[in-house]
């Protein structure tokens, strides 16, 4: 589904990523673990267009999309739910999610299908975004991604810093996610238990560099965590 | 009481004017961050296009009705021209963009020296619009009630554009956070094309509307660039209610010092009041409230 292949990332002239290979197969999910600074964000910034590999290429259903804009990658059925419960603060939650309804003709069923993953949200939309707690802005977050229809959904840390309770909700519904057919996911997660427990794949990223793959399934928490020196 | 009715009357048509030529700052400047010097001279190029208008039609009324979205045409292709050009490439370079833009500026009041003369041209108000009505036992002239109009016109429909419509989410948007909207789906470029157009088309309406109150020349537009600045930075950026109230609040402001002064001091004691006020409240009269900082 997803391809990075030899991917290099540089902040000005300080190589960050050096030369990473990652796949995310059809229907699966792959899971980038490793530590803050390690370059997992950055990499997932290559991924939807937002960074510029050099060199390196991202294939999307064997396509090169590197040359293509985020929001051409996004008709093309990428869609991003970036680290920090990211939204628009001066919209309502409604707005946040009408924006990426508009001019689709699914946008009205595939709303109705993302609030009903997490339902909370529904007292919430006339409320402006800006105003929602964490972890309700990263529900909001998701739901917004959904609308897009996509077919590969990239989501950055998307339980980090938001209450236990509503981590519980999340966790859920991206098993839920995961669990349907025709969505592949690449996630990158703190939470080492949860991501095995839902990756087919794993990599571990160290100062730019994949220092260890597997499969999820088969790798025991342990193991990864040690391979991660945590 | 009549003569300060009469002083709040031209406070309120002075408002009007600053808001309507404020209104498409509000959108270039208050929500993209923009500071385009050139934005007055897109107001000349309104007025002038009522003028030629009115050369080729010969009526006076019907030619500022065809004006009015002519001109708004006008500005807005080019708004799109300057923003494809030189400003896409300035984006997040604020002081190399005000020195383009005054270049631009300066380049296109040339062009309108050159091509209409120095001088300026005469655009007849048309009958209807001439004379006066009394409200409240004062005069008020028909032209500037109808400014008034035109300006309230104005701001129901942008923020009615704004609010409700897929254009104005995309625009809320891409202002807020640019990378997020992308990744959401939306041409980030497209959108700050047709911000643009729509912010530089509402200063040609504001040409129009002035060649009703003043006279049509080259550099009509530096008259009102500072000014409608500063009603965006006091009503708070990007704040269309902020942008009202701040127009009406610094045009009665100004009519009330000068009516006790001379124009040139009124001018100083309003620029005062204004330093006064943001010591006071940087953010001007509206901010957005968040719990977060993205």
């Amino acid at each position: 589904m997803l391809e990075l292949r030899d991917v290099h990332i540089a902040y000005g002239r300080t190589e960050v990523v050096h030369g990473i290979d990652v796949v995310v197969p059809p229907d699966g999910v792959a899971v980038i673990l490793g530590h803050n600074g390690a370059g997992k964000t950055t990499l997932l910034r290559a991924a939807v267009g937002l960074l510029p590999p050099r060199p390196g290429r991202v294939l999307l259903d064997g396509e090169d999309v590197t040359g293509l804009r985020p929001h051409q990658r996004v008709r093309r059925g990428l869609a991003y739910v970036p680290q920090g419960q990211q939204s628009f603060p001066q919209l309502t939650a409604a707005e946040n999610l009408q924006l990426v309804a508009d001019g689709r003709r699914d946008g009205r069923a595939r709303t109705g299908e993302a609030l009903d993953l997490f339902p909370a949200l529904k007292e919430l939309l006339g409320r402006r975004a800006g105003l929602l707690s964490g972890g309700q802005r990263q529900q909001l977050a998701i739901a917004r991604a959904l609308i897009t229809g996509p077919r590969l959904l990239i989501l950055d840390e998307p339980t980090e810093g938001i209450q236990p309770s509503v981590v519980t909700e999340i966790q859920e519904a991206i098993l839920a996610l995961t669990r349907r057919g025709g969505l592949s996911v690449l996630l990158v997660e703190q939470h080492v238990g949860f991501a095995l427990s839902a990756a087919s794949t794993y990599y571990v990223v160290e100062s730019g560099r994949v220092t260890g793959t597997g499969d999820g399934g088969a790798a025991s928490t342990a193991a990864v965590r040690a391979a991660m020196a945590i | 009481m009549d003569a300060v009715l009469g002083q709040l009357y031209a406070g309120i048509s002075l408002g009007s004017v600053l808001l309507l030529v404020a209104l498409g700052l509000t959108l270039t400047f208050g929500q993209m961050g923009v500071i385009n010097m050139a934005h007055g001279e897109f107001l000349m190029a309104g007025a002038y296009t009522a003028f030629v208008v009115q050369q080729v039609i010969g009526g006076a009324g019907l030619a500022l009705l065809i004006a009015l979205p002519l001109a708004f045409l006008v500005g807005g292709l080019l708004g799109v021209l300057l923003e494809t050009t030189l400003i896409s490439r300035l984006y997040s370079r604020p002081l190399d963009t005000l020195l383009v833009t005054w270049g631009v500026s300066l380049v296109l009041q040339q062009l309108a020296r050159d091509v209409f003369g120095a001088p300026a041209v005469e655009v007849r108000a048309p009958e209807w619009l001439r004379g006066n009505v009394e409200v409240l036992g004062v005069p008020f002239t028909t032209g500037r009630l109808f400014i008034v109009v035109l300006a309230v016109v104005a701001v129901a429909v942008l923020s009615a554009v704004l609010r409700f419509s897929s254009l104005g989410r995309r625009v809320r948007a891409v202002v807020q956070s640019r990378g997020l909207a992308e990744t959401s789906g939306i041409d980030s470029r497209r959108t700050d094309r047709l911000t643009f157009f729509i912010g530089s088309g509402l200063a040609g309406i504001a040409g129009v509307a002035l060649t009703l109150i003043a006279s049509t020349q080259p550099y009509m537009g530096q008259t009102y660039i500072v000014d409608a600045f500063l009603v965006v930075v006091a009503g708070g950026i990007g704040q269309i209610r902020g942008a009202v109230l701040a127009a009406f609040g610094l045009g009665v402001l100004q009519a009330f010092f000068a009516y006790s002064q001379s124009v040139s001091t009124a001018k100083v004691l309003l620029l005062l009041c204004v330093i006064a006020f943001l010591q006071l409240r940087p953010q001007g009269l509206f901010s957005v409230r968040t719990r977060s900082l993205v």
